[in-house]
């Protein structure tokens, strides 16, 4: 493919572009050539195309109107590949690169001839908020009819269909001054802040430093052309090692305590970006202050048929003119109500386009302006207005209503406007700072923001290059230094709001992507609509991918003058961050996959995965679930190592279960604070169940705690407590007992914890205990010692949450796979297994062991846990006390957990299933109660069953229902006891 | 008040829809009503319609301190369902869902209710359980419930990463296909229309600064920056700042107030069927008519009355969306904005009387309102015209903080073990 | 997010390295079974959630450890002062002093 044309439209002589870097590129397919550091919009103009893109609602041919961020019209979906699609994106800032593809949105079958434009058409009967008022009746048809049709309508570009390859970058910086914009402002606070030697980072959003110095060609400062001069800074600033430059960079929100978020963009602009770059940068910088040099927007005119294809901005199109070198077309109009208008026209004029006239809504225009234009040939029409435009796809005339009411017709090819500039209060009002109405200039200026920031340059109202450097050099506390300017052209002057009333004759858009015109916030108004944010949200003024950067002060204008009240009482709405649209993916940055959120391993994981274990997430840990053998399902796995543990035994990794050290002279005193059962009593060598509650007096966690000596306690708790259980204690200790000499750590991750369980649990690791008697008689059911196993200095429990004998080894993490390899070793050969988590599950609900957070959900006390005997009555505080006490955790009819049978032992109940006392009742059932652990068992062959159940403790034997949706399943309430009840195992 | 229809529609475009009504008055406030609602969001103005339309009371001021719909009604995600665990809580918000499938036509206002389906995905075992629980306990409460596994959660939802080797691998999924979405201004707007037309004054700009009450105790009025207001029954609904306006009636209250933010991306064509939640991962996203993907955030730690929050909640949102849907990384944020969202201890709302004779708060709705909005004001107007709590918010009182009879839904969905 | 200065660190650190704890000066009695169901509700569920001057507890979770008190405006979400636990509540004095 080669291009067919050489840019007519590009102008010899004019912009900062070279022949010589000419690429290739393509717009819905056709090739095209551009020059390297076009954007994709100066080269299509340069091509003479001006069609980019269809409105939203009326599928409207639209041209790029703006050369900045806030063009709301040409946006175009870009594709590197499958993966590579990003929609959205502003034809007037993608840089263009060899070989860019770029397609239109938002049209079938093609951007000439769009189906949707018959909207266009019916456009009368679409009227702002019109959906409320229809699509209402028959009220099925809602969902099934309209709504899918209006659906299928919205969007612009299609979302990419795969996982993004690319990768995004985050970083933090911490900074004396944050500048944000490089434009004459930004540019010259940091060449003072520099100088004062503070340290700095500058930041814009364009590709070169110099903002709209870049696109105006009269300017002269310090003896150089506006071009030159932002040069010369940059290059004087590069030098420095305490100024940090960043282009592409845009400051998209203002944060609190000085914190801005800054998107660098970083291969957007490549043909074949390198593989070690991140597409996107995401900077968080902390700013001891933060001076925001955004500056201004400028505003379009609002009068009929102001959107076709070929108007564009005054600016944009001196924009395209002197720094990419392209024109907007043969022969424009003007419709200005501002001066910058004017220099835009004459740069025109100059560079060879034909000025068909300018039309001036004022009718007092500077004398310089007039003249120049006369010496030119350029007719003003002053007092004047465009009242309406020809052309489809591109605007082919205009008509001219002049200050007498004659009208002319003129044909053009293209109509420059400017309607003034807003200053740019995103990031100075994201700060926290409340915009000022200035009645003289008719705009809202910042005032004072509460944080640590200063607003200069056009955002704050400068309209010209000496006040913005004085403004410059105060914002970073340097004495104003004579700089010797050349600058004729102001930013003064414009106009808000429609020009004319022949606004309400056609279609003036004041939004142009979502396609609102000026009667439709005449509508909103007359409805009542009498807030700007009722009017932005009925009509969708503002909303569009621009954020009202170009229709916010229009709109407001409009429903102020229909209300007859000052602008200021009807409102500005917020400006919210991000300042322009952010690819989710710079947030996200390398927070993907596995490093989504971190994964903690046992010392023994490894030995679990390499010995086949499937694994179940469990808070942060990943748990070895069971260890199925060739051929096994999880049910057979699960049958046989239950199955060998009961008749002979099974290694288990417990090392995830939470562990702290509670040391100190107070340590026995503070648990009894903590924990619900006495610990006075306790001897050391001994360990005891503990049940911690919350104030409130419901269960927190559980778990067996040890203790070593009169001051020294291994607490365990449940695997996804420990973080918040130690928070909890340290809470207590810091704040309310602080005169308590106790110290708290964290040994989660000091000690692996190896249980071995079972009739042979003895056997197994009795050779490789050291220093320690473990016989039954010295050693206990709920006994602890400080012994060396495997040669390791270890801590031993006798302890079972099977139900069999049972030792839980505590070595340090670091030996915990050689010392689970060692007991693996001798345990294997006498035909003991290693178990997962589902097992453990299975035996503790065997013997009726509970699981915080599974058979207790944070409404439950001890006593409806069935723990009472935990809690010991004689200690006079410990947390949750009180709590207990509260008439309502006294109640009768509280629900309390017991065991439940099927009837038909083969039936397994669900999880989480209901408990009735009658089956048949109508919905909605009253419900006893609920079935929180639920199992087969293959040791009693029958399926157990832990439920908590309205006063369930008096209703032993009696049978009730769970209602599933294929008929209820009869059961029978017993103790939650189903294995060895009297502890014969456990204590053999 | 003219009704809204394609005809009326097509009269008007005939006649340059010069002839549209407004949808509210917009009064100067009176010195006495019978009730004063504070706050005109979805939940005050429901309020004042339903006193009007079923209790016959209709000398009402709907008191709006900026302009109504303004507050959460106008921030949130628009979320609805009602797959709720206790008994309380799922005749509440399925009484919601049952006034929302008629409301637009009730209001004449189509408020969009769009009944996509509302998927809660489950990311472990516990989450499995809990999700179980939820559906046998709906399923006999007659809500609509159902559990789909992976793969079937993938059919209803095609962007949703199901793959076994994500960090958290979805388990299965809880779907409530009557759960879905509504255009929330539209809700507020419909709610004034038909009130203002019932007699309704809806007094915007209008900021309460102090309850009146009698030597005796009881309520008498509202101080507010239009002047006195008297009534002998105020009704405060302000999602956000009950504390301060209940603090003025000297009634202090069991909420904490926090930041809440939300985003949308920037509109693509249809892309995303459903709404979906994840309690695990702390995302939820569906997509608007307008095409937007609108994503909700948690909360910030602390308290704040500030309507913004910090960016890292913005960045643990994406992260989690981007881990459910990898697809959407290169879409891009287009505008965030947050809400004030007051919150209960046990994470269900206040609808009550309070120890002040002719006071009474709907509030503590925490980041889930919005679903609530028809059933709210349906059984709270009830409350205020009899005196007395409707059966469906019997359960939701102030006092039950004392007793220990808590709702506690978050207690029941969390706890890790 | 917020810029927290830690009183036992004497350092401004992210927020993300603390954890919010609560309302600030909460008592808890040191005979709780004398408390009424009244003052038990306003100990453990009723706070001020003040639109203003907040006293808050926050932790610095992810650094020393300790947990320590703010004055903190809910409204700009500026810090005013923090102080250590155990220290006493500023007088309404002192806050205002702080306000100005």
């Amino acid at each position: 493919m080669t291009a067919q044309n050489d840019q007519p439209f590009r102008v010899k002589g004019r912009g900062a572009l070279s022949r010589a870097g000419t690429i290739e590129f393509t717009f819905d397919g056709k090739t095209y050539q551009g020059l390297e550091g076009d954007t994709l919009a100066s080269a299509l103009l340069a091509n003479g195309v001006h069609l980019m893109g269809r409105s939203f609602k009326y599928h409207r041919p639209r041209g790029v109107l703006a050369a900045g961020v806030e063009e709301p019209n040409a946006l175009v979906g870009i594709s590197r590949d499958k993966a590579r699609h990003t929609p959205n994106v502003r034809a007037s800032v993608q840089e263009l690169y060899d070989g860019l593809a770029a397609t239109s949105q938002n049209r079938f079958p093609s951007l000439n001839f769009d189906i949707g434009s018959v909207n266009s058409l019916m456009s009368p009967f679409f009227p702002a908020g019109f959906y409320y008022k229809t699509f209402k009746w028959p009220a099925k048809a809602w969902d099934k009819l309209y709504e899918p049709f209006i659906r299928r309508a919205a969007g612009l570009g299609d979302a990419p269909t795969e996982s993004d390859p690319d990768r995004y970058a985050n970083r933090y910086a911490h900074c004396d001054v944050l500048i944000i914009g490089g434009g004459a402002a930004g540019l010259l606070a940091a060449r003072e802040a520099a100088k004062k030697k503070q340290s700095v980072i500058l930041c814009d959003e364009n590709p070169q430093m110099g903002g709209y110095l870049l696109s105006d060609s009269d300017v002269e400062i310090e003896g150089l052309s506006g071009p030159a001069w932002a040069a010369s800074v940059v290059a004087e600033l590069k030098k420095l090692d305490n100024v940090r430059l960043l282009t592409r960079t845009t400051g998209f929100g203002y944060f609190q305590q000085n914190m801005v978020g800054l998107v660098e963009s970083v291969t957007d602009h490549l043909s074949t970006p390198p593989a070690d770059l991140p597409r996107e940068r995401m900077w968080q910088v902390r700013a001891k202050k933060v001076v925001i040099a955004q500056g201004a927007i400028e505003r379009h005119m609002v009068f009929p048929g102001n959107d076709r294809p070929g108007i564009v901005l005054a600016g944009a199109a001196q924009t395209w003119l002197n720094r990419y070198g392209v024109t907007v077309g043969d022969r424009a109009g003007v419709f200005t109500a501002c001066d910058t208008a004017y220099a835009a026209a004459f740069d025109l004029y100059e560079a060879g386009t034909e000025i068909a006239a300018i039309i001036d809504t004022r009718s007092q225009v500077g004398d310089d302006l007039l003249a120049q234009a006369k010496e030119l040939g350029i007719e003003v029409f002053t007092g004047a207005a465009v009242a309406a435009t020809t052309g489809n796809l591109r605007v082919n005339g205009m008509t001219v209503k002049t200050a007498t009411g004659e009208e002319k017709q003129f044909d053009i090819d293209s109509l420059i406007m400017s309607a003034g500039w807003t200053p740019s209060l995103h990031l100075y009002s994201q700060s926290r700072g409340k915009p000022v109405w200035d009645e003289a200039s008719q705009r809202f200026l910042p005032g004072h923001s509460p944080q640590n920031c200063v607003t200069i340059g056009a955002c704050n109202g400068a309209q010209d290059l000496a006040t913005v450097f004085a403004e410059a050099a105060k914002a970073v506390g340097a004495k104003p230094t004579k700089i010797t300017v050349k600058d004729d052209v102001s930013l003064a002057g414009g106009v808000i709001g429609t020009t004319g009333p022949a606004a309400d004759k056609g279609k003036a858009f004041v939004d142009f992507q979502n396609d609102v015109t000026a009667k439709d916030i005449k509508l909103a108004v007359r409805e009542g609509m009498h807030s700007i944010e009722h009017v932005k949200r009925y009509t969708t003024n503002g909303m569009a991918t621009d954020q009202g950067k170009l229709s916010n002060m229009h709109g407001l204008a409009i429903a102020a003058n229909m209300l007859d009240k000052p602008i200021p009482q009807v409102g500005l709405t917020t400006f919210r961050a991000p300042y322009t649209p952010t690819t989710f993916g710079s947030f996200v940055a390398h927070t993907r996959g596995s490093l989504f959120d971190p994964s903690r391993h046992t010392p023994i994981h490894d030995w679990a995965a390499e010995n086949g274990a499937a694994f179940e997430p469990v808070s942060l840990w990943k748990r070895a679930w069971y260890f199925p053998q060739a051929g096994e399902d999880m049910h057979e796995a699960v049958d046989r190592e239950c199955r060998t543990v009961r008749t002979t035994a099974g290694v288990f990794d417990a090392s995830t279960l939470g562990k702290i050290e509670v040391v100190g002279p107070d340590a026995a005193a503070f648990m009894n604070i903590m924990y619900t059962n006495g610990w006075d009593k306790l001897k050391p060598g001994r360990a005891k169940y503990g049940i911690m509650l919350r104030e409130d007096g419901f269960i927190y966690d559980d778990g067996v705690v040890g203790k070593l000596s009169d001051n020294r306690f291994h607490v365990t708790t449940t695997t996804g407590g420990a973080p918040r259980v130690l928070n909890h204690m340290e809470d207590y200790l810091q704040t309310e007992f602080p005169d308590m000499r106790v110290w708290l750590t964290s040994t989660t991750e000091q000690w692996a914890t190896i249980a071995v369980q079972g009739p042979k649990a003895r056997e197994i690791i009795k050779p490789l205990v050291s220093g320690a008697d473990i016989s039954n008689e010295k050693f206990p059911h709920m006994s602890v010692v400080e012994c060396k196993v495997c040669g390791v200095p270890a801590r031993l429990f006798r302890i079972s949450f099977t139900g069999e004998l049972g030792f839980e080894i505590n070595v340090p993490a670091d030996y915990g796979r050689a010392v689970w390899e060692t007991v693996w070793e001798r345990a294997e050969p006498l035909g003991a297994c290693a178990y997962g988590t589902e097992a453990m599950h299975v035996m503790r609900a065997e013997k009726g062991y509970i699981i915080v957070g599974q058979d207790t959900d944070g409404t439950v006390t001890p006593h409806d846990a069935g723990l009472t005997w935990a809690v010991a009555k004689s200690k006079p505080d410990f947390v949750g006390k009180r709590g207990l006490q509260r008439p309502d955790l006294m109640a009768d009819g509280r629900r309390q957990l017991v065991g439940l049978k099927t009837t038909d032992p083969k039936t397994v109940l669900e999880e989480g299933a209901q408990i009735v006392d009658d089956p048949e009742q109508p919905i909605p059932m009253k419900m006893l109660g609920f079935v929180t652990s639920s199992y087969w068992s293959g040791t009693l062959g029958q399926s157990i069953a832990m439920a908590l159940i309205e006063g369930g403790a008096d209703r032993m034997g009696e049978k009730l229902y769970v209602p599933m949706p294929d008929g209820a399943i009869e059961v029978e309430v017993t103790g939650t006891v189903f294995y060895d009840p009297k502890g014969e195992k456990l204590h053999g | 008040m003219r009704n809204y229809n394609v005809f009326s529609l097509a009269r008007e475009t005939l006649r340059g829809h010069k002839g549209w009504e407004k949808q509210w008055r917009s009064p100067e406030p009176k010195k006495q009503y019978d009730v004063i609602i504070v706050g005109a969001g979805g939940h005050g103005l429901g309020t004042a319609y339903y006193l009007a339309k079923e209790h016959g009371i209709t000398n009402i001021a709907v008191l709006e301190k900026g302009w109504l719909g303004g507050g959460n009604t106008g921030r949130n995600t628009t979320i609805i369902r009602s797959n709720y665990l206790y008994d309380e809580s799922a005749g509440l918000y399925n009484h919601a869902v049952k006034l929302w499938e008629t409301l637009s036509q009730e209001l004449n206002y189509n408020v969009m209710f769009s009944q996509r389906g509302v998927m809660m995905l489950a990311h472990n075992v516990h989450d499995v359980q809990s999700a179980q629980r939820h559906i046998h306990a709906n399923r006999l409460n007659g809500v609509d419930n159902e559990w789909l596994t992976p793969q079937q959660a993938k059919e209803y939802c095609p962007p949703l990463n199901i793959s076994k080797t994500s960090r958290y691998p979805v388990m299965g999924a809880a779907l409530q296909r009557r759960g879905g979405v509504a255009r929330h201004d539209a809700v507020a707007w419909g709610y004034a229309r038909q009130a203002s037309a019932m007699g309704v004054d809806i007094i915007q700009n209008c900021e309460v600064t102090g309850i009146n009450r009698s030597p005796s105790g009881e309520v008498t009025g509202v101080e507010t920056t239009r002047g006195t207001i008297g009534a002998k029954k105020v009704g405060v609904v302000a999602a956000g700042h009950t504390s301060v306006l209940m603090e003025m009636a000297g009634v202090r209250m069991p909420l904490e107030s926090y930041p809440l933010q939300a985003l949308v991306s920037e509109p693509v064509k249809p892309v995303f069927p459903c709404v979906v939640m994840s309690n695990a991962v702390h995302a939820y996203i569906s997509q608007s008519d307008k095409g937007e993907l609108v994503i909700g955030a948690g909360t910030d730690s602390y308290l704040s009355y500030s309507q913004t929050g910090s960016m890292h909640i913005l960045q643990h949102t994406l992260d989690a969306i981007i881990e459910l849907y990898p697809m959407f990384n290169r879409m891009k944020m287009l505008r965030t904005w947050g809400g004030i969202v007051d919150v209960t201890p046990d994470r269900s709302p206040i609808l009550s009387k309070t120890p002040v004779k002719g006071l009474y708060v709907n509030c503590g709705w925490g980041t889930g309102g919005f679903k609530a909005t028809p059933g709210s004001a349906h059984v709270f107007a009830h409350t205020i015209a009899r005196d007395e709590p409707h059966k469906i918010n019997a359960g939701f009182t102030l006092d039950r903080f004392r007793s220990g009879r808590l709702i506690d839904e978050a207690a029941a969905a969390a706890v890790a073990h | 997010m917020l810029l927290i200065h830690c009183p036992y660190c004497q350092e401004d650190r992210p927020e993300l390295e603390f954890a919010n704890a609560g309302e600030a000066h909460i008592v808890r009695p040191k005979n709780m079974d004398e408390m009424s169901d009244e003052d038990f509700e306003a100990m453990f569920f009723i706070r001020d959630n003040p639109k203003g001057v907040n006293l808050e507890r926050w932790r610095h979770a992810f650094g020393c450890g300790r947990f320590f008190n703010a004055i903190r405006n809910t409204v700009s979400d500026k810090f005013l002062k923090v102080y250590k636990a155990g220290e006493p509540r500023p007088s309404d004095e002192e806050i205002a002093e702080l306000l100005k």
